[in-house]
């Protein structure tokens, strides 16, 4: 039995935004029927990466923010990308609480993103722009299902 | 997003409702820096009961107000976190720096 779907979307990089990407992936992930910390922890890492683009990559103007999904068995992927800035030192971004912003942010979104997912990429050119792919898998339950 | 916010004597609590994220996180940093300014407060508690989401920006929204509490000698507690707050916030240690109850 195959499951498979998949949508994308592009939105401007306006923190309104952050809460309407991380509720439509969040919606499109109910289709692998996950458990509630499951859906929880996916929201925020969708959260993170969202809120960066709209921080860091774009942090003086407004540019746009192209989000792709897919569902594939059950594993859920999620491909946050922006043409903003870039990272220069991506292995350094990613520790935990490094951060290149004074206004408050605690250097852990790739750390809550990292623990999270099952899995993250990152990929990023100066001046071009990062692209973040985050997966989680998310197990079947088959004895809720019969339930039904 | 919403904040309530009481003065008793030297305490000062700060209910928060709804979702905290780098967008509403200003809104109830302004609130909170102001009423803090005000009443002077040695502790200030800050509740999560009423909070639906929460990503990393409301670890930094408790650190900056752990900071300025803490210049006065004063003291932070966080108190009804639920499962998916509670998460967030140990990843980033903060229970070294503030009380952190849980959602009982
Ligand atoms: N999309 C991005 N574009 C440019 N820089 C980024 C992007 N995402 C993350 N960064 C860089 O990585 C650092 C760490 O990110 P993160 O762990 O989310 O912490 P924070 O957002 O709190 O600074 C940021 O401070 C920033 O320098
Ligand atoms: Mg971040």
């Amino acid at each position: 039995m195959e499951n498979k779907n998949s949508f994308s979307m592009t939105v401007l990089s306006k923190s309104v935004n952050e809460s309407f990407v991380r509720s439509v992936v969040s919606a499109f992930a109910l289709g692998l029927d996950p458990t509630v910390e499951e859906i929880s922890d996916i929201k925020t890492a969708v959260s993170e990466a969202v809120t960066n683009c709209i921080v860091h990559a774009y942090k003086d103007t407004i540019g746009k923010i192209y989000i792709s999904c897919e569902i594939k068995d059950n594993v859920l992927s999620v491909k946050i990308r922006d043409r903003g800035v870039g990272i220069e030192n991506i292995e350094q971004a990613m520790e935990p609480l490094f951060t290149t912003s004074d206004d408050e942010r605690a250097g852990l979104g790739f750390a809550v993103m990292e623990s999270f997912m099952d899995s993250i990429k990152v990929r990023s050119a100066v001046g071009k722009g990062t692209t973040v792919l985050l997966k989680k898998h998310i197990s079947v339950r088959y004895a809720n299902k019969k339930q039904r | 997003m919403a904040v309530e916010i009481s003065a008793r004597g030297e305490v000062l609590t700060a209910v928060l409702i709804g979702e905290i994220d780098h967008h509403s996180a200003f809104y109830i940093r302004k609130e909170i820096d102001s009423a803090i300014e005000l009443n002077m407060p040695s502790l200030l508690i800050l509740d999560f009961e009423r909070v639906t989401f929460m990503d990393s920006s409301g670890i930094g929204l408790v650190m900056g107000r752990y900071k300025t509490i803490a210049k006065r000698c004063g003291e932070v507690h966080v108190v009804g976190a639920k499962p998916q707050i509670y998460k967030v916030m140990k990843l980033s240690g903060l229970e070294r720096l503030v009380r952190l109850e849980k959602c009982s």
